[in-house]
């Protein structure tokens, strides 16, 4: 039962980061009907410059909570810009293209982060300092869940709520939605769909800093390459949960999290990504609209 | 005269750009010797080289949209220089009779070194052009395509290993595996929507990729296959040099064989319904034509190239592992279709020869060269989403007839 | 004489929405059939059902083709509806824009052809016969319809006319017994309105096909069709001839609204 409760609560971190990223997916596809594949390498950018960020704080002897903090915004600070600036660069010139066009400079956009990250730091794996606490008082229940992990549900539930809220009651938000409700009427009634689209990357890369972070020094490794599956994986989950839907992609997430937790756990260790991407392929063979997403006709 | 205002743009994106690369481009840390690197050097290169780029990106997009405009006012279809010399038989003939006999005798002019550099070459030649025949011309986004490869090379590395298979005898049988899994991975997933069936391949290329890596029993695992023989020719045995060139021949024979094959199917009544299928699927769906069919003949056509590919590369190589078959590698094929001009079969040889003995021959580049990739695929589509060459329409004379 | 298309209390509906409500229409040989009505009342949806791209929740569609036996067509996939011998247009223009004129009508040949993927490697003599047929067929196709001049144009680099006028020729060219055009004069004008309207008399007469038209230009609808069915919120509200239905209340409310006097 222990073990049970433990691989159900390890399923449900490794869920709540990949909903940290699903939702830059679900998001971004809502407003522009793009697989931005370059948003894992949003991700891995946010880790990394919170390890740099760490490190060079570190050498100047500040504490921990200080380390931790700013290294997460600055983090966040800089995925978003980046998210914004792919944008601008690789997908904002081609609104009007082919379907397949935004999709191949994205796959190319996230070619080149990796790569560029390859060269400008390196091809191993990097120690990432533990920047989460061990709190003194959670030590009875550490066995069970670690207080890494418990940051970790904390501040994904929290982030949340942040998230709904924006999305809900914010200008912003209405304008979001009223943009992927259909964007030219959005147009007609003064929405800025471009400055709407350059929020929801900015939103959605900070999101994926967030998760960056919690994850990378939850695993205390990161290389040029944890984008790339971790990217597919959040995708497959914004997909099972239905693509372009919020609450779809967080609770696609979590099933997601808690199968390969159960799988790894009473199955195998070794096929773990062979279980999500069997998972994918399965969902898009058999329910491509998701659980939550609902299934359109087709216009002629 | 450049305005005054352009001048500030590009500098604003300068400083945008130096800001956001700044941590990464800037700063290197060493945490186990727990030392940081201050690399400033870099942010000048990054400053003064986004500063003129963005002139330039400028320049780009500006020409492009008038491009665009005079097109869409005038109905003009420009047609390029490259195509134009290439439609000019005074030019065309005596640049392929150039072509043929650099060819013919290039292992005797050049090292096996070079040879062997060039039949990697013409190996992604035939593999831009099978997968030219999915993305291409029917339009179907394929990111798994290296898992197709995986099978043909594996096929013979084991069909050789338990059963002393030779290569001669799996090259028609690696093909023919290539249409079976192109047929098992194509039917359910061909009725998903464009980008769908993106991600789908690409899940399906990994799945074979990490079976292959995890299977030891079945694959040996992350070791591998070595000692695969090369090709033999009737029971004769090489040596080293004679094999590559032999292999060398062997691969103008097939990609002058490929080159036909597909140069037939894009001009018959298939490659007409792939065509339309890419245009409008509706349309060609009421027209008559079975979609499902149609995909799947393309996903097929287009494995069975793979398959072969993948049997000739581990007789190359004479060593195989997962590793050499990983999402980059999709990726490495799709950008020679996309720069070379997605269904222009020219395009895609063109293609082909550039993105691989380009880094080969700039040494320096090699290192950059996966994310030159990646930038070229960005900078294709904005720029110029019809590749290199791209594909002409064919045109028909009729005589006496037309007015 | 049997109806070559029958269609019997057709029914369509998406999710809750009944977008069409028992639906009656019929299509004798060589005859032209307008289908009308005001925005939104079903027309585009009852050609989708049965052209296949939708399949309707309820009720019979009958084919019955010359020279061959009735049949029920529910269900069928729009390539085999096609092939049965109904070929339609599109109200937004479909026609494979980077394809040549010559080509989108070669398209509308396929289904009547044959060779496969070993007939187009080996290129053997019934290829090359087939191959050499389509052309000419296709061109004469291009002929009649008037777009000779523009064999090897861009399809999309066409006059908007033109590219109505092709769409029917692709149709036609799949060798249908019943075309149906879905508003071809939307967008026109009155000059290529009027060649359009010869257009489809000539198919009627010359081609001896039958025609269901669904338009807004009432000039061309009285002028062309030997019977009219008039849609309104998914159901038939009136059918007859040409003045039958002019002068039919039902159908004046349905277009101008409650308030005018009938």
């Amino acid at each position: 039962m222990e073990y049970f409760l433990e691989l159900f609560l390890g399923g449900l971190t490794r869920g709540s980061i990949y909903a940290l990223i699903a939702l830059g997916y679900t998001m971004v596809y809502g407003i522009i009907e793009l697989i931005n594949f370059a948003h894992g390498e949003i991700y891995m950018i946010g880790a990394f410059t919170a390890l740099i960020v760490a490190s060079v704080l570190t050498l100047f002897g500040l504490n921990q909570i200080a380390i931790l903090v700013l290294a997460s915004i600055t983090a966040v600070i800089y995925s978003a810009a980046y998210g914004f600036t792919v944008e601008k660069i690789a997908y904002k010139p081609l609104r009007h293209a082919q379907r397949l066009s935004p999709l191949i400079s994205a796959i190319g956009m996230s070619i080149f982060l990796q790569n560029y990250v390859l060269l400008a730091q390196t091809s191993d794996f990097l120690p990432f300092p533990s920047l989460i606490p061990d709190f003194e008082f959670w030590e009875a229940y550490s066995h069970i869940i670690g207080s890494a992990e418990l940051v970790i549900l904390i501040t994904t539930t929290i982030v949340m709520i942040l998230l709904t809220f924006l999305i809900k009651f914010t200008k912003i938000g209405k304008a979001m939605r009223a943009t992927a409700q259909d964007r030219n009427m959005a147009m007609l009634v003064g929405v800025n769909v471009n400055q709407v689209i350059s929020m929801t990357f900015i939103i959605g890369s900070a999101l994926a800093a967030v998760g960056g972070v919690l994850i990378a020094s939850h695993i205390g490794m990161i290389n040029f390459y944890i984008g790339f599956i971790a990217g597919i994986k959040a995708f497959t989950a914004a997909v099972l949960g239905g693509i372009g839907s919020i609450p779809g992609a967080v609770l696609g997430s979590l099933v997601l999290g808690l199968t390969e937790s159960f799988a790894t756990g009473y199955v195998s260790s070794d096929y773990e990504d062979v279980f999500a991407f069997a998972l994918l392929v399965l969902i898009l063979i058999f329910r491509p609209a998701g659980i939550l997403g609902r299934s359109t006709t087709q216009k002629v | 005269m450049i305005k005054f205002s352009e001048i500030k743009k590009s500098f604003l994106v300068s400083l945008w750009f130096m800001f956001l690369t700044f941590p990464i481009m800037v700063i290197r840390v060493n945490p186990i010797e727990k030392t940081v690197q201050w690399r400033w050097r870099n942010m000048m290169i990054i400053g003064i080289g986004s500063f003129l780029l963005s002139f330039v990106w400028r320049f780009m997009l500006e020409r492009k949209e008038s491009g665009q405009k005079k097109a869409d006012v005038f109905g003009i279809h420009k047609i390029s220089f490259i195509q134009r010399i290439l439609q000019e038989p005074k030019i065309y003939i005596p640049l392929l009779i150039v072509t043929g006999v650099f060819a013919i005798v290039f292992p005797f002019i050049f090292s096996a070194y070079q040879t062997n550099i060039m039949i990697t070459a013409l190996m992604y030649v035939m593999l831009g052009l099978g997968l030219n025949i999915v993305v291409g011309l029917a339009g179907l986004l394929d990111l798994g395509y290296v898992a197709f490869y995986a099978v043909g090379a594996y096929s013979y590395a084991l069909l050789n290993y338990h059963f002393g298979l030779g290569f001669w005898t799996v090259l028609p049988i690696g093909a023919v595996l290539g249409v079976i899994f192109g047929i098992l991975l194509g039917f359910p997933v061909l009725r998903l929507r464009g980008d769908y069936l993106a991600i789908v391949t690409l899940g399906f290329g990994e799945i074979i990729r990490l079976i292959l890596e995890n299977w030891n029993e079945f694959s040996f695992g992350p070791s591998g296959i070595a000692n695969i023989p090369r090709p033999g020719f009737f029971g004769i045995e090489f040596s080293l040099q004679s094999a590559t060139n032999y292999i060398y021949y062997m691969m103008i024979g097939l990609t002058l064989f490929t080159i036909f094959v597909v140069n037939r199917l894009q001009n018959s009544r298939i490659g007409r319904a792939w065509m339309a299928l890419r245009e409008d699927e509706v349309a060609c769906q009421a027209m008559g034509i079975d979609k499902t069919k149609t995909k799947l003949t393309a996903f097929a056509l287009g494995a069975t190239w793979a398959g072969m590919v993948g049997v000739i590369f581990a007789a190359k190589t004479t060593f195989i592992n997962p590793a050499s078959f990983t999402f980059l590698e999709s990726a490495m094929i799709l950008s020679i279709v996309v720069i070379g001009g997605m269904g222009s079969i020219i395009g895609v040889v063109i293609g082909a020869l550039i993105l691989i003995l380009l880094p080969e021959y700039l040494r320096a580049f090699s290192d950059y060269r996966m994310m030159l990739f990646g930038a070229i695929l960005v900078i294709m589509m904005v720029f110029r989403p019809q590749g290199i060459i791209s594909n002409v329409r064919r045109t028909y004379k009729f005589q006496g007839k037309q007015q | 004489m049997e109806p070559i298309l029958d269609v019997k209390k057709l029914t369509m509906d998406f999710g809750g929405l009944r977008a069409m409500d028992h639906l009656d229409l019929d299509v004798m040989e060589k005859e032209i059939v307008a289908l009308i009505g005001p925005n939104g009342a079903g027309k585009t949806t009852f050609f989708n059902c049965i052209t296949g791209i939708y399949t309707p929740t309820k009720g019979d569609i009958l084919i019955s083709p010359p020279g061959k036996t009735r049949e029920r067509i529910n269900g069928l996939k729009p390539n085999h509806i096609t092939e049965k011998g109904m070929a339609r247009t599109f109200q937004n223009i479909r026609l494979f824009p980077n394809m040549s004129v010559l080509e989108n009508v070669m398209i509308g040949r396929h289904c009547r052809l044959n060779s496969g993927v070993i007939g187009a490697v080996v290129k053997g003599k019934s290829t090359i016969r087939e191959e050499k047929a389509v052309v000419e067929d296709s061109y004469k196709i291009l002929e009649k319809i008037g777009l000779a001049e523009y064999v090897n144009e861009t399809a999309k680099n066409l006059p908007y006319g033109a590219q109505r006028r092709l769409e029917i020729a692709r149709a036609m060219a799949t060798e249908p017994f019943l075309i149906l055009l879905d508003e071809p004069a939307a967008g026109m004008n009155p000059q290529e309105t009027r060649e359009l309207e010869e257009l489809i008399k000539k198919i009627r007469d010359v081609e001896g096909l039958s025609v269901l038209l669904i338009e807004h230009d009432m000039k061309i609808v009285m002028s062309l069709s030997d019977r009219i069915f008039v849609m309104d919120y998914g159901k038939k509200i009136a059918q007859g001839t040409p003045d039958e239905i002019k002068n039919n209340p039902v159908v004046i409310k349905a277009y101008l609204g409650e308030e005018v006097d009938a």
